[in-house]
């Protein structure tokens, strides 16, 4: 079971929840699970089948780079934060 | 991965760079130098209006001038549809791109691209533009952030709509997004403090100011392919935004990337290539464009211009109980601020319990923003970083001492959620109070006032995919093929990794910047992220050449490859070490040992590791005139394992040369039309070397464990804390705190003036 942290402009999807457990073997499962809890919650960070490009998802403290597929492994803690580049 | 017993014998050492003789003898090839048989020259009509409706536009006259051969207009581009498309390490919308480089139905900022000309002459195109006759209904305009998010605001953009708001609307605003981070309690936080300030400042928008104009040349062939050579942050980013803004295939596009006379961001995205190359397709000629330093200024893309509030608690321990920011940055006129950043960064460097932080990114009737050193973070820090000085100062407490109590460390949650891995940003606080500059005592100046300002900085860094090979040549040396233009002296470390991990001198080792079909795909030279994951493509490149040598040897040996080894760049056999050979000696044999090596890598790295700084500077300011005069700067900073510490210092002082123009004199200053008014560095005005003493810096080496050699991104972070600690030198110095950039001269002596 995952701890996912729901990003401040979400909670209203969570009643004001600022975080939940999910669970899922990839970010797609989770976030999938997600929805179910939270209806509404994959479309705010899931775009034409992958995540939007404005959303990064850290796992444990990392910015992912698998997209939907990423392995979410058991006990992690999830953030979904803004996608960053750099000059 | 890293460790800090690595012990290196090329990385951390300081060599020439292999693009250094080129460069000093001006044989070194820019994308203006770029001259093929046939050649036309382009030039852009632009905007005199910061907002207005095209009624129409004719360029018969233009086309009917003898040596004019092509012009385009926005009717020229292929009709794209709104939305956010994912372009490797960006999110583009292509209808706005398209807009951007050639107008459709409106003009949105003074120099906003309208038509373009190729002609056979710069002077006959120069002429030519002068001949489209465009007929304007000019619309009123907004070019500040807090009047433009008002209801009754001149909308921009018809079809934008708040992304990332907590509830959908359809209404039309300049409000293109909303970002929020939140966590604890503010009531409880500033309830619990001694001591809370609130301030609002105010940030003007500033330009990159590289010294290299934007430049391209395209060839579009009648087979329908095309190649552009243009001054680039990233070839395949250039090569992907121009398919999908001409909606042809990206791969019929070979982008050669020329030598680059500065980015800093600015050239991530394109805004010449794709006229180039049409004007080329209707010509039937190659097409060369370059931009004026005018141009460079009123269209392409400077950071935005900021209105910041924040609000902080602290305790009389020195501890931060609230935080809370609210910040609205300029996009310019299509979606796209930095703000996003902006908010993850500004209270980066602390650990905080309560905090809350609000962002929004406002559409104005300025050039579209575009990345600029660690994007967002610079304004964000002026901010932050003043109004911890401030509650240090009431607090009586040395500000390093504030943050040594309030600094992130490894586990500290980032304002936006996730928990850092391994950091130095203390160590950057440690060895800026440790440094002789802040033990020793402030010079004294002669009828000015002196004062010393210290500020903290964060970036993240980046990764991304890239790709490298190495190839042995017969000799035994090597060279290094990757596909990142080399701006800050990526050559020079790309080689360096390679030689390291081959046994060779850094010399041996020739680096190489590739076309877009001469290497894997990389993505853009920016987010600090070359040394790191292109470094890593090398390093894996390299390991997979050495893997491919000891192959070859025991081939040679007739022995099993597990049973050779390859240390300090000479391989022998593990059951019989009579048997060994350099990797000169193996070079020579490798026709009979099974052929060429050529070791190769794509990779799309995790492990970043992002970067802190702590600066301090003394700076004696003129009661009179206001003018600040920056005596001494010294820049600590985290950066991993410095691979060529003569380059990691030089991006340090760079970017603090830019901070300290940024801190006191630039600024985009735009007229009640909306018409800039400095549109040439004579107005505009950038630091020199007569404005700055030497910049002197201190590297905290602490290795990033996400990468084989330790490295993280260096680029960035060190533009983050001179405008803040310089304001707070100007306040230590004349009692005044500075809530505006610049802090020019005219400001300057103004808040003296109000404070007597």
């Amino acid at each position: 079971m995952a701890t996912v942290f729901i990003p401040a402009l979400l909670r209203k999807l969570t009643g004001g929840k600022d975080r939940t457990s999910a669970t899922g073997a990839t970010l797609r499962e989770l976030i999938n699970d997600l929805d179910r809890q939270f209806p509404g919650f994959r479309d705010r960070v899931v775009e034409h089948g992958d995540l939007a490009g404005s959303v990064a998802v850290s796992i444990n403290g990392e910015v992912i780079t698998g997209g939907l597929a990423e392995p979410v492994p058991t006990d992690s803690e999830i953030h979904f934060v803004p996608a960053i580049a750099g000059g | 991965m890293a460790t800090q017993e690595a012990k290196f014998k090329v990385i951390g050492t300081r060599p020439i760079r292999h693009d250094g003789v080129d460069k000093v003898t001006g044989r070194a090839r820019y994308g203006a130098d770029i001259n093929l048989p046939g050649l036309l020259h382009g030039k852009v009509l632009r905007s005199p209006h910061a907002h207005a409706r095209i009624k129409s536009i004719d360029v018969s006259a233009a086309a009917a001038l003898p040596g004019v051969k092509a012009v385009i207009t926005s009717a020229d581009f292929p009709k794209l549809k709104s939305g956010v498309v994912p372009l490797g390490e960006l999110a583009m919308n292509p209808l706005y791109m398209s807009m951007n480089l050639l107008a459709h139905d409106k003009v949105l900022y003074d120099g906003h691209a309208v038509a373009a000309v190729a002609a056979t002459s710069p002077h006959i195109a120069e002429e030519a533009v002068k001949l489209i006759k465009v007929e304007y209904e000019v619309l009123p305009h907004v070019q500040d952030v807090r009047s433009a998010m008002k209801e009754d605001a001149p909308i921009l953009l018809p079809d934008v709509r708040t992304s990332g708001a907590p509830e959908k609307s359809d209404k039309q605003t300049n409000i293109a997004s909303q970002v929020r981070f939140a966590r604890g309690d503010l009531d409880v936080g500033f309830k619990a403090a001694d001591i809370v300030v609130e301030r609002e400042f105010n940030t003007a928008m500033v330009h990159q100011g590289y010294i290299e104009p934007h430049n391209a040349v395209a060839q579009y062939n009648a087979d329908g392919q095309a190649t552009i050579w243009t001054s680039t942050q990233g070839a395949f980013t250039a090569r992907d935004q121009c398919g999908l803004v001409l909606g042809i295939p990206a791969s019929s596009i070979k982008v050669v990337p020329a030598e680059i006379g500065g980015g800093f961001g600015g050239k991530i995205p394109i805004y010449l290539e794709p006229l180039a190359l049409l004007l080329s397709k209707k010509s039937g000629k190659p097409v060369k464009l370059v931009m004026s330093r005018g141009e460079v200024l009123r269209a392409t893309g400077p950071t935005p211009g900021s209105h910041i509030r924040v609000k902080m608690g602290a305790n009389k321990a020195g501890k931060i109980t609230a935080a809370q920011v609210w910040m609205a940055y300029e996009a310019g006129a299509f979606p796209g601020s930095p703000v996003g950043a902006g908010c993850m960064t500004i209270l980066a460097p602390y650990d905080l319990e309560n905090l809350q932080i609000d962002g929004f990114d406002v559409l104005v009737n300025k050039p579209k923003t575009a990345a600029y050193r660690a994007p967002g973070a610079t304004n964000a820090a002026m901010g932050a970083e003043t109004v911890i000085d401030e509650l240090a100062e009431k607090l009586g407490i040395d500000p390093l001492e504030f943050r040594r109590i309030n600094g992130a460390k490894e586990g500290t949650a980032q304002p936006a959620g996730p928990k850092y891995l391994r950091i130095g940003y203390l160590e950057t606080v440690e060895a800026a109070k440790n440094s002789a500059h802040y033990k020793s005592p402030l010079p004294k100046v002669s009828g000015k006032l002196v004062g010393r300002g210290v500020a903290s900085g964060f970036w993240f860094n980046a990764g991304f995919q890239s790709s490298a090979t190495v190839n042995i040549n017969t000799d035994g040396t090597a060279n290094v093929v990757t596909g990142s233009p080399d701006i800050g002296g990526s050559r020079a470390s790309c080689a360096m990794i390679a030689a390291e991990v081959l046994g060779l001198k850094a010399e041996e080792v020739h680096p190489v910047v590739a076309d877009t079909e001469s290497i894997g795909h990389t993505d853009m030279t920016g987010g600090s992220r070359v040394t790191f994951a292109t470094g890593y493509a090398v390093y894996e490149a390299a390991q997979d050449a050495v893997n491919q040598l000891k192959q070859r040897a025991a081939t040679l040996w007739k022995a099993k490859p597990e049973e050779v080894v390859f240390q300090d760049g000479v391989v022998s056999r593990t059951t019989n070490g009579q048997e060994s050979m350099s990797l000169k000696e193996l070079a020579g044999k490798l026709p009979r040992a099974g052929g060429p090596v050529g070791g190769r890598a794509s990779v799309n790295p995790r492990g970043v590791g992002p970067a802190f700084a702590t600066h301090v500077v003394d700076v004696a300011v003129d009661p009179e005139t206001g003018k600040v005069d920056i005596l001494r700067y010294t820049a600590t900073q985290d950066v991993g394992k410095a691979v060529h510490p003569s380059y990691v210092e030089g991006q340090m002082q760079g970017a603090v040369a830019q901070g300290v123009g940024w801190a006191l004199n630039e600024e985009y200053f735009y007229d009640e039309k909306g018409t800039l008014r400095n549109a040439g560095f004579l107005d505009y005005r950038v630091p020199t070397c007569l404005d700055l003493p030497m910049i002197e810096t201190i590297l905290i080496e602490v290795p990033n464990p996400g990468h084989p050699i330790g490295i993280r991104g260096v680029g960035e972070v060190p533009i983050v804390p001179p405008p803040a600690a310089i304001a707070n030198a100007i306040y230590r110095a004349v009692g005044v705190r500075m809530t505006e950039l610049p802090m020019s001269p005219p400001k300057v002596a103004k808040a003296v003036l109000e404070k007597k």
